[in-house]
């Protein structure tokens, strides 16, 4: 007989309610339950300040116990330049999707990482607008099929993904850039521990930190619940790659 | 014994906002815009707070509305295109119940729709003042952020070239304008792990904890504030309307020419006043109908093709009596105003009308 074990506890500290109303295999909230557990782990709760987008992952923060502002579309990194420049000791992170932050708001986070903001921005990056059904972002893989791009991103049609990952880490004001991705249980602890060095490295007062996450819409894909880790594996994995991109100088 | 200084009014207006409290302000140069962000990069620092030269007016204004939710006094600006970019944002401030006090230097008067319908999306107004002089704005740079920690709400300068370039001496003297309420919902983290923290958002759904009224009734309520609002924050001036049989109505500094050709006009005998609404919104439609209800002409002169002539037309008792002595008036570089902000051009236009019996 196998004895069952709790990884983790079913409800991580921060959260008010488990409820939801995300699809079967997001993994958005695999994503947002590192973070959670990061600010818990910490002790910064009483002194962080969520901003966020507008995408799938909005309804996780009226369900968070922390601070939060929704902004609008694409403009977190500047809503939070305004909340850090006036709360300095405070912890302030933007939460965006790759609809968000790479379609919508990529000036805001370039200039924000140009000026070296001591924010940490965090981009939850499924490669589609889960929000809206399954459109093409600027992230979409080549090939990749949305309601949008029925055939699968073509490059002569639809032009090629943005890597913003690699734009911020180009930037002189970012301090610290790294992609994971949530598709395994180890790659979801990896992401973890580059959410936790972000943010110490913000405490720090380093500069501008950046943490992307691949996670899985596997109703934005169309592919089966359960296959959406592997479809992660295959394609954004494959496209983009995991690691940290930039680190400060010891 | 009170003390004048020599100074620019953009320089008036930071030093006036400085005072007043203002710790945040983020701005993308666009004349005549440019010299109040300049300013407030020079003093605002000193001051202790933060002016930031932003890569787009989409940035200021997110930047100033994040620093207005830390409960911090924060304010952006610009001007005719540069505002229209920040239309999402203003609403967004108006929605979410933040207060944003907003600059807008104009190039002209062609900006007064976009002041008070609301540019963006929602149903909300932007409460909107137009001083006619330096002095002015100075005085209504402090009642513009009381009037927004007041209301939680987006409020607006329209003022403009004349405005903001003009040298004048001006008085340092600072307006009681009472206490305004604590600023509870500002967010500073300290709620997160307590099981009560705070959100802010359009939407108003809230927290499972602390549950908000939802988008429906948050927006119904938002609605019925700015209601409340219209009658009571009105602020007008009329000059010898008593015995007026031509009423002009003007708006900003437009109005300073406006009277001085009534008082010149008054010395000749002809029975002419004048009306001017301080506040665009809310409009002072009451005190226009009260003013203009024993005219036989009711003029408008704005330099537009016509905009605050539709609150007039809703206001007016008689409608018939409104002419349109106003037009589109804008000098070659297309930065302040044309040929039409005249004493001579605006005295021959009230006597043809008045001539027209």
């Amino acid at each position: 007989m196998t004895e069952m074990r709790l990884m983790a506890p079913a409800i991580p500290k921060l959260l008010q309610s488990p409820d939801h109303e995300l699809c079967p295999g997001c993994g958005h909230p695999v994503a947002w339950r590192q973070v959670l557990e990061v600010v818990d782990e910490l002790g910064i709760a009483d002194r962080t300040v969520i901003v966020v987008g507008h995408g799938c992952y909005t309804q996780m923060m009226i369900r968070s116990d922390l601070d939060s502002l929704q902004c609008l579309h694409g403009r977190g990194p500047a809503v939070a330049t305004g909340v850090k420049r006036m709360l300095p000791d405070a912890v302030v992170i933007t939460l965006s999707g790759d609809g968000d932050m790479v379609s919508e708001g990529l000036a805001e986070v370039l200039h924000t990482a140009a000026r070296g903001e001591r924010i940490t921005s965090l981009l939850f990056n499924n490669g589609v607008f889960g929000d809206t059904g399954g459109h093409m972002t600027a992230s979409t893989v080549v090939g990749q099929r949305t309601k949008t791009s029925l055939a699968g991103r073509d490059v002569e049609e639809h032009g090629y993904p943005i890597d913003v990952s690699r734009l911020v880490a180009d930037v002189d004001g970012s301090a610290y850039v790294a992609r994971g991705a949530v598709n395994t249980a180890g790659m979801a602890a990896r992401t973890k521990r580059m959410v936790r060095r972000a943010l110490e490295l913000q405490m720090a007062r380093a500069g501008f930190t950046f943490v992307e996450v691949l996670t899985m819409c596997p109703t934005g894909w169309f592919v089966p619940t359960a296959g959406g880790p592997e479809y992660l594996e295959e394609s954004m994995i494959a496209t983009y790659g995991i690691g940290e991109h930039k680190t400060p100088p010891d | 014994m009170s003390t004048r200084t020599l100074m620019q009014g953009s320089e008036a207006i930071a030093d006036a906002a400085i005072a007043v409290g203002c710790r945040f302000f983020a701005g993308y140069p666009m004349l005549p815009f440019t010299e109040l962000l300049e300013h407030m990069s020079r003093k605002l620092p000193a001051a202790g707070g933060v002016c930031i030269n932003a890569d787009t007016e989409i940035e200021a204004v997110n930047m100033a509305l994040g620093a207005a939710a830390t409960g911090a006094r924060a304010a952006t600006g610009s001007c005719g295109q540069g505002i229209a970019l920040m239309q999402e944002a203003i609403a967004e401030a108006a929605l979410n119940e933040l207060p944003l006090v907003v600059f807008n230097m104009a190039r002209g008067q062609q900006d007064y729709f976009q002041a008070t319908r609301g540019g963006g999306w929602g149903d909300y107004r932007t409460i909107t003042f137009a001083p006619k002089d330096v002095p002015e704005a100075v005085e209504h740079t402090q009642r513009l952020f009381h009037l927004a920690d007041l209301h939680r709400a987006p409020v607006m300068m329209l003022g403009d070239y004349v405005i903001a370039h003009t040298h004048v001496g001006v008085s340092p003297a600072a307006l009681d304008l009472g206490p305004v309420p604590p600023k509870e919902w500002a967010l500073d983290g300290s709620m997160g792990g307590t099981g009560r923290a705070r959100q802010i958002w359009t939407w108003d759904r809230g927290k499972p904890n602390t549950p908000g009224v939802g988008p429906d009734q948050h927006w119904k309520d938002v609605a019925a504030k700015f209601a409340a609002i219209e009658p009571t924050e009105a602020r007008w001036e009329e000059r010898l309307v008593e015995d007026a049989e031509v009423v002009v109505v003007s708006w900003g500094t437009t109005a300073t020419v406006v009277d001085y050709v009534v008082d010149e006009l008054r010395a000749d005998g002809v029975p002419v006043g004048s009306f001017r609404p301080v506040t665009l919104w809310p409009f002072p439609g009451e005190a226009l109908a009260d003013a203009t209800r024993g005219a036989r002409r009711i003029l408008v002169y704005e330099l537009n093709a016509g905009q605050m002539i539709d609150d007039v037309r809703i206001h007016a008792e008689d409608r018939s009596a409104i002419r349109f002595i106003g037009g589109v008036s804008q000098d070659q570089t297309g930065m302040r105003q044309g040929d039409l902000l005249d004493a001579g051009v605006l005295r021959a236009r009230v006597l043809e009308a008045v001539k027209e019996g």
